[in-house]
Parts: structure tokens; sequence; C-alpha cells
């Protein structure tokens, strides 16, 4: 309980306001008042709540584990001057900056956030956050709609499939069609066919993922991309591992028109699943459409480099029903913590991180190779994660490896029923030789256990 | 600003200029006033054809949004694309520069349900 | 308060900071990046700054020094209940065990965050009356999505799916229509009466075969309690439609009033209003939806279930509208808004709303003695005011008393929302604010009030004491500038 009030001033404020008892201003009709006693968690001294959640904490043992989790979630190191500045009560605790004279601090640096993304993805102009990435290509696809007039997409099979989920929770509610393109043995999109399929002009975008979920990296074939400028076909890239923007080429240089990605990389927690924090980035043609807030730059009254909430005559509180999106509270925080991140690491801590991910993976992908029982399914190149075909299911095998203390990966059995002896394994900066070392242990120990051990 | 006497009006602060089949459209003083600084016009698109009284488009300014509906029906022959680099022509000139679009009429008699300027001044002075 | 005008000093980009090769040492250096990819898959410019970290440090503290947040100053606003963010919440939700747990760890070993999830559930689900909770959704909006997907679905499934209407009162928040329109609902706005409250009467007048949802909030964005809510859920219900509960104005009710037992068969919460998650500039918020028990089944997924001391993440939901997120939950919100439960408990929730509403009448009839107030009888956690004579007589609007707040150290109220009332400001001083910041607040506006009438022009350029004046939102419209980019000239 936060509120300062004593009893007398409980008392001069009822007679000031000429009420006889708390219960006289908060009485609603008889029929609806709450009669029953609530079944809430009780009431704890500040001392007693932290013992609770420490009962809670003891319990995610998940922590301890050697874990080469990925799959849309990312363990990057974070430097703590991130927190010290994030967590100033300034930032923690500001309301959304619609008084920018109060407000220049923020505002500024959701500028400097929209400037990241746009020169990580080569976009033109990027908004102050969405929810998430699976968001974010739901609201892509809502632009592409919008700017075409067209009822059908076309999303790639090597999206991450909550993206695939949560797109189709949203088309739901619009009267479109969402198909999918398969994915070739390689482990990329299969984009043969794709011209003929566009030529009709029926498809508002074609919706592809780079690292895709399988970790491997894909450019749409030129001929795809002729393909879907002739038929005004919007190509949208997905970007899950933003930590990969630093090390490939951005969407621009294939033509994406729309970036609908996720930032969680550049230093947000993992945190059991959010917030995370996710962006969309178009180039100047779809400015109109892109949904939630924009931060510009402009001047005050006496000519100073001001900067404020801008185009807001698209968002819900002018539009109403005819908004771009109903998108209010978004994630800036979590944009903020990015942008920090984004400003520490810098070019040449990014291209570092970006290298050492890809040396662990590398190394993570030859050990687990050299596990007899054990391939590598796809031989594209990826960035930080790949697909290990374990020979058996990845259940079970995922299962023995837990018992050894190790987190071997995501089984993709659980999205992809073709995959079941499949297993999506990942690898970061933080991932160790000695981490490495253990699961190839273990996996041979787990795939080749002697009949009298 | 004094209303010209050569207009027709809709209640819902549009003028009309008739020139024999066609008709330029646009907002009026009170109209642009009344949204304050306009950011972006959204037109029909040419060749579209608009109902009487029907929405076709949207007036933006920083902080509001209008609905532009058309005061007479008529085949889309132009627009004024220069609102596009421009938006803010519409309060300095809305009776000129500031014109939103031009229509071949499809039926001349809806004029008659159109009011004129004394009429206007009327809604306008409210 | 605000920075004094010698901080005035612009703080240049980030961008214009850095020097190339000026690194900070967080890892250790890895090899060429063409090492382990082609060259054609290799990125040939990063055109990000390096910056010291000190230099990093220095810029993002001088930005926070030109924010504004409720740690510096009370913020009045209206309908978004910005009450204190506790510590405490921060420093729990921080654990390692909670902020480095994977959301694919397999349940066994995240029995603790699914405890806290499930905990959290049915302690909303009590509070307001629901049969159950999906933690699910990231804001409010992203909640009324869902609930209206739900409802869409619903009708579906019962061979009803022309009920194409959603039904809001002219004093609902912008969220509200365009999550309906996200669905493809028609919108139909009712007119408040007189006394700023929907009548069932008006609401009869519109329900029928083609009613998909009522959505209201209450007490509604007036701060007046909808009294005819039971008469206007029955209205609707015997219409065959459903009534959705925003729940921005939770703060109002809590231990006297829930919207289950109003009606509502769905509800979002806001816990970055009630649950004192903390604003941070927009966000992340958390809107956990909740329904009656005929709705539980299309929850989006995956749900929280308990079998005997055993929590798992529940997928396998055949009528569920599917995920609206990547992942569980902003399961780092679902933590702190727990933690705030148990800083309560039931009785401590009571006092809460009592003593929002106790401030917010306090405030209002001080505050009546010199603004006009539309609806002069006792409001609950809000009330609006209104500049309209002010503007007629003076030509001082409410904009201009809200800049010139900003002078005397406070957030401005809400402004121009809800649309029904003209020059209107919507104040909500919430519970944690004490009895003298009330009164301090009462004087800074009757004086600025007082200069509105004998001093106008001084009003008009306000604020004068923050680091910029009045920005040009025009010049912002017209010609957007949405970004840095190298060699950059001004446009």
């Amino acid at each position: 309980m936060y509120a300062p009030h004593t009893e007398t001033d409980v008392k001069e404020m009822l007679q000031a306001v000429g009420a006889q008892s708390l219960d006289e201003l908060l009485r609603v009709p008889d029929e609806i008042a709450l009669k029953e006693k609530l079944d809430v968690v009780p009431a704890l001294p500040e001392y007693l709540i932290q013992r609770r959640f420490e009962h809670f904490a003891a319990k995610n043992t998940g922590v301890n584990y050697r874990s080469f989790l990925g799959a849309g979630a990312y363990r990057h190191y974070v430097p703590p001057a991130i927190a010290a500045l994030a967590m100033r009560g300034e930032f923690l605790t500001a309301y959304t900056p619609y008084q920018a004279e109060v407000s220049q601090g923020y505002l500024q640096a959701i500028y400097e956030w929209q400037s990241y993304i746009c020169l990580l993805t080569g976009m033109d102009l990027a908004n102050a956050s969405v929810y998430d990435g699976a968001t974010a290509l739901a609201e892509a696809a809502i632009m592409a709609f919008g700017a075409t007039g067209r009822h059908k997409l076309l999303v790639s099979r090597a999206i991450h499939p909550n993206y695939h989920a949560v797109l189709r929770t949203y088309c739901e509610g619009l009267d479109v069609d969402v198909e999918e393109l398969p994915l070739t043995a390689d482990g990329v999109t299969d984009c043969s066919g794709l011209a003929e399929k566009l030529a009709g002009r029926h498809y508002a975008a074609v919706a592809v993922q780079s690292p895709n979920f399988f970790g491997n990296v894909e450019t749409p074939p030129a001929q795809a991309l002729a393909a879907m400028k002739e038929s005004g076909t919007i190509p949208i890239a997905v970007v899950a591992e933003a930590l990969s923007l630093a090390a490939l080429p951005p969407p621009s240089s294939w033509g994406a028109q729309i970036v609908a990605g996720e930032a969680q990389s550049f230093g947000v927690p993992v945190a059991y699943g959010g917030p995370y924090a996710g962006f969309i980035a178009s180039t100047q043609e779809h400015m109109r459409r892109i949904p939630g807030r924009l931060a510009g730059k402009t001047v005050d009254s006496a000519g100073r480099t001001a900067y404020v909430l801008t185009l807001q005559a698209r968002e819900q509180h002018i539009r109403r029903e005819r908004a771009t999106s109903n998108i209010c509270t978004n994630q800036a925080h979590c944009a903020l913590i990015a942008t920090m991140y984004l400003a520490l690491m810098g070019k040449t801590g990014l291209r570092n991180a970006a290298a050492l991910n890809l040396a662990r993976s590398r190394e993570l992908a030859g050990a687990v190779a050299s596990v007899a029982g054990v391939t590598l399914k796809y031989s594209a190149p990826f960035f930080n994660e790949f697909v290990a075909d374990v020979g058996r299911p990845a259940a079970e095998v995922l299962a023995a490896l837990q018992e050894r203390n190790i987190l071997g990966g995501v089984d993709l059995g659980r999205f992809y029923p073709e995959m079941r002896n499949c297993i999506l394994m990942t690898a970061t900066e933080l991932t160790t030789s000695g981490d490495i070392a253990a699961l190839a242990t273990a996996l041979e120990e787990v795939l080749h256990v002697p009949a009298t051990v | 600003m004094g209303l010209p006497e050569d207009l027709l009006f809709s209640k819902e602060h549009e003028w009309v200029r008739l020139e024999g089949d066609r008709a330029t459209i646009g907002i009026t003083d009170y109209a642009q006033n009344a949204l304050g600084d306009i950011v972006y016009v959204e037109l029909p698109k040419v060749g579209s054809t608009l109902t009487q009284f029907a929405n076709v488009g949207v007036i933006e300014s920083v902080k509001a949004v209008s609905d532009l509906y058309t005061p007479i029906s008529g085949e889309v022959v132009e627009v004024n694309a220069s609102l596009e680099r421009d938006p803010a022509a519409v309060n300095r000139e809305p009776y000129d520069a500031g014109w939103l679009l031009k229509l071949r009429l499809s039926n001349p008699d809806e004029a008659k349900s159109l009011l004129d300027a004394a009429e206007y001044e009327k809604i306008a002075s409210d | 308060m605000s920075p004094q005008p010698s901080d005035r000093t612009a703080v240049p980009p980030i961008f214009e900071l850095g020097q190339d090769g000026r690194a900070n040492r967080y890892l250790e250096p890895g090899k060429p990046l063409n090492t382990f990819l082609p060259m054609n898959l290799v990125r040939e410019e990063l055109p990000l700054p390096d910056n010291s970290e000190l230099d990093v440090v220095r810029h993002y503290t001088r930005l926070s020094q030109r924010t504004f947040g409720i740690d510096l100053g009370f913020y009045p606003l209206g309908s978004c209940t910005m009450k204190y963010n506790p510590r405490v919440n921060d420093a729990i939700a921080a654990r390692r065990e909670f902020s480095e747990l994977h959301p694919y760890v397999p349940d066994a070993l995240a029995q603790g965050a699914l405890e806290v999830m499930y905990e959290l559930e049915r302690s909303l689900s009590s509070l307001f009356g629901m049969a159950a909770f999906s933690l699910n959704p990231s804001a409010g909006a992203h909640a009324e999505l869902a609930a209206l997907l739900i409802a869409k679905k619903y009708f579906k499934e019962r061979g009803e799916p022309l009920r194409e209407n959603v039904i809001v009162p002219d004093t609902a928040h912008g969220t509200n229509p365009a999550s309906a329109a996200m669905c493809g609902f028609k919108v139909i706005s009712l007119p408040s009466n007189e006394r700023g409250r929907l009548s069932v009467a008006e609401v009869r007048n519109v329900i029928g075969a083609d009613t998909a949802v009522c959505m209201m909030t209450n007490p509604n964005t007036l701060g007046l309690f909808e009294d005819e809510i039971a008469a206007i859920a029955g209205a609707v219900h015997q219409s065959g439609g459903l009534m959705y509960y925003d729940g921005a104005n939770a703060n109002a009710i809590m231990g006297y009033a829930r919207p289950g037992d109003m009606g509502f068969d769905l509800m979002h919460l806001n816990t970055h209003k009630t649950f004192t998650i903390p604003h941070g500039g927009g966000g992340a918020g958390h809107g956990p939806l909740g329904v009656a028990a005929h709705l539980v089944e299309y929850l989006p997924v995956p749900v929280v279930v308990r079998k005997g001391s055993e929590f798992r993440l529940e997928f396998d939901r055949p009528k569920s509208i599917g995920p609206m997120r990547s992942f569980w939950s902003n399961f780092a919100h679902a933590v702190r808004a727990l933690a705030y439960f148990y800083a309560n408990g039931e009785a401590g929730l009571r006092r809460v709303s009592q003593l929002a509403v106790l401030n917010a009448n306090y405030l209002r009839v001080k505050i009546a003695e010199f603004l006009d107030t539309p609806y002069p009888e006792n409001c609950r956690h809000e009330f609006v005011v209104s500049a309209q004579r002010l503007k007629k007589e003076h030509g001082v609007r409410a904009l201009d008393l809200a800049k010139a707040l900003l002078d005397f150290g406070y957030m401005a109220p809400t402004m121009y929302f809800p649309l029904i009332v003209p020059e209107c400001l919507m104040i909500e001083p919430t519970e944690t604010e004490s009895k003298e910041t009330l009164d301090a607040f009462t004087e800074a506006l009757r004086e600025i009030v007082r200069r509105a009438q004998t001093d106008p022009e001084s009003l008009l350029q306000a604020p004068v004491t923050t680091v910029v004046g009045r920005v040009d939102e025009t010049l912002a419209a017209r010609r957007p500038d949405l970004r840095w980019k190298a060699e950059k000239s001004h446009n």
C-alpha cells in the first residue's frame, strides 16, 4: 500500500468533500455491489514479499542449465551500463511523451531508436516500437493489405511458427487469406512457381524471414523479386534475431519494402517471453500506413531543435475506427534499452558479437556433427542456430540431456510433424567451449548408451 | 474572408464552382480555420465515381482528422496534386490554390440542393 | 521540477558523437565475418557510431534529465492512473531466475514462473469477478483486439456471423473503435445523456440481432459511475450480444464492484495503470484479458493450468483464437503485478480505490471554486473541467492552462478527451499523492486561472521554463523528419 494518507488527512478531506464516509463515495447500485469475500493473495510486508518471490525463483531451475535454446529469444551479453541508465526514474516512470516540452529526452531517445532501426535495416523510416516480432509481422501484413487493396498473403513456412500463428489470429479479424510457401530440401523458402502465383495480382505481400526459423540465411532469388516487383506485391522481410543485421546484408539490399522484426537481442532480457521490443520499418512510400507512434524532429517557437510525436492523425486517439492500427501503449522502455545497447556496442561491438555468434555456432555444429548418429540437416549458411537431426525422437534425446543438466535446444517436432527427430540448437557469444564439449559428450552417451551401463 | 459569390456550398462546409458540366470542389474558409494547420489531404483517384454527400476523402490537420464529403455527384477528372507537397495551400487559399478536385457532373440538377452564399453564411456564423 | 533555462543546450544525437574504432571491450575480439560466411552474405557497411561507455552514459543521463517522470512530480493525467511505481517490484523482476528464464525452458524447470502466472490469474479473476484471465496480451488495446476476436469466433460458432456492430459510448477511448475496426466490425457511437452517462434507452435504440459487443468502461471517462449498467447489460444480453469492460478505470472500483457482477462477459486490465507497472515512456504495458465462464475456451494460448501442485502451459485448446504474441506474456510485468497484489491483499486494494476516489473528489471540490466542472456531483477516481468559458472570455484554452502547469513543475492533465466536453481537462490524482501535493497543485492551477483572467497573454507562450518552448507540430507533420541521416541538412 503506497498511499500516504493519515487518519487526519482522510477526516479533513471527507469534510471538505462533504461526505460522511469513504463508503459513501464508493457506493454502487445494490444489485451489482460486491458482497462476497474475495480470494486474492494475502497482504505481506515488503520483506516477506521478497521472500515469497525467492520461493518462486528457486523453482525456476531452468536458469541453471547449460542452454542451447534460441528460436526467437536469444541470450546475449548485456552490459550493466544499460540497467544503470534505463532504470533511471525519469525514463522508467515517464508517461507517453504527449507533452513534448517536458519529454525532450525520451522523444530524442525514440528518434535515435527509429534511426538505428533504419540504419540496420536500410529502410527509410521506423516507428517507436510494436509489441514484438510476431505482431510486427501482423501489422506489416495489415499495411500491405491497405496499400494494395488485395486480400491474400504468402508467408514462408520457414518463418517462426509462433509468428505464423499470431498472423493467423490477427487475420481472422480481417477478410484475408494466408497461404504458405513451402521449404526446399535446403531449408529455405521454395520460391519456384512464385512468378506464376503472383501474376494474377491477388497477393498483397510475400513475407520471408532471414535468418529463418531454422537458422538459415535466405534471400529471395532474383526471379522471385522481379515477379514481386512486376505484380505490385510487397516484399516483407522478417527478422527474429536482430543481431544478424550486423553481419548480413540488410533487407533493403534485396528490395524489402517493409521490415518486421524483434529487437530482443539488443539487451532485452529473455524474461520467460516478455516484454520484448518489436520493430516495424518501411520505405518512404508506406509512411502514412505505418502503425503506432512516430517521433519527429522539428523546432520550437524560438527555433531550437525539438522533438515531438508526429503524424498523430493516423493513430487511434484521433482516427478512432479509421486508424491504421489500434496500438496505443507500445514497448517504449524496451526500445530504449535496445537503443542504449546499440549505442554502447557500436558498429565494432556489434560486428564482433556477430562474429562470435558465427564462430561458436560453427564450433557447436562441428562438435555435434561429429557425434555418431547426428547429422546437420541443412548445408545452407546459418547465423547462430542450425538444425541437428538426431536420428530418433528429439523429445527423448532432449529429456535425457536435461537429466545431464543440459537444455539441448528446441524440439522441432513440436511445430513441424516431419521434423520429430530434429533439434534447433543455438549458440551465442555466451556459449563456452565447455558448454559445447559437455553437450557433445552428453549426446554421445545418450545416443550410444551401452546395454550394460 | 468574404464568401465568393459565384460558389455554391454544402452543409459540410464544402464549396462548388460550376463550369458547364464540370465542377471544382474545395473546403470553405470556415472549415480550414476550424481544422487548423492542414498537414495532409487524401483524395479519391482520378476516374472514380462519386455520389453526392458520400465520404470521398480525408483532411488531416495536426490534431484532427476530418471527412471530406462530395457536395455533388460525378467522375473525378483531376485532383490537386500540388497539395501533396503543399497542403498549407488549403489554409492559405481555400477558394483558389487550395482547391481539392474537379468532377465531370453526372447529375447537374443536384446543384439545386446546395446552398447559396447567403444561406451558407448563416450556417458558418453559428 | 522543470530543468533550469541554462540546461537548454541541445543534446546532439548519439550518431554525431562517435569515432570509428572507439569500441568498448565487452567481449573478446572475433574473427573477420568472411571467415564464416561467403562474401556475398557479409554486410559491407554498418553505418553505426562507436561510442565510449562514458559518452553513452553522459548522453542518456542528459536525456533523462530532459524527461519528466512520476519520480519527479505529480501527473494528474486522467485515464492513465499515474501512481507511484514501487521499486521492490523492479528488484524482484530483475532477479536472474526471472529475467534469464528462456520461454522454451521445459515446464518442469519453470515452475516458479508458472506459479507466478497462475497466482496472478487467480487473484485477478476473483478481484474482477471473471471466470479466468489470459496474461497473453501486451497492452489494453491488444487485449481489446483479442476480446473482439473471441466475440467474432463465438458468434461464428453459434451460427450468428451477421452480428457486426460494436456499440461504444461517445466518451469511449479511441482504442475501442480502432480495435473493433481491426476485427471487421462496424462501430456505432451512442450519445451520453445530460448526466454524462449512457442510458439503457439509447442502447435499446440500436441493439438487435446485429449487435456483437457493447464496449464500456465503468466508471466512464468522465469519472462517473454508469449506474444503468445492470440494465444495459441485461438489454445487450437479451439481444444476444456480449458486454466488454475497458479496464482503464479499474482503480476506482476495487473491493466495491466487479465487472463480472455488472454483467460484463469480457474485460481487460491495464496493469500499467492500476497495478503500478512503470509506464516507461509508452510501454511495455500488460493487458490481462478476463472472460466469463462461457468464453474461457476461446482464450488466447497458452493458458497456465494446474494439476495438483504442478503447473504447465496448455496449448491444446481447440477453440482458442490462437496466440496474440510470440511467447506467453509480458512475464516480467506479471511478476510486478503479483508483487503489487501481495503488497495490498484484499483490504489494501479496497483502500487503494477508496483513497483514489477521495483524492479525486477533494481536488474536484477545490478546483470547482475557480474552474467549470460540467458534472458537479461526486465523481469517482477522476473528473473533468472545462476551459470553455475562459476561451470565450479571455481567449485562453485548455491547452494553454496545460502548458502553464508545466512551468509550475506539474505534468498537464489529459487534454481534449473525452471528446464530448469542450476545452476539456481530465484530472486523475491517484491514491499515491498526498493532501499537500493536491493542495499545492490546486493553488498552482488557481494562480494560472487568475492569470488567464487578468493577463491572458502571459499564458499563451507557456511553457517558458522548460528546455524547449511550444514545438512546431505543423512543421513536424508537413515535413516529417523521422530519423537521423549522415551529412544531414535539416529540411
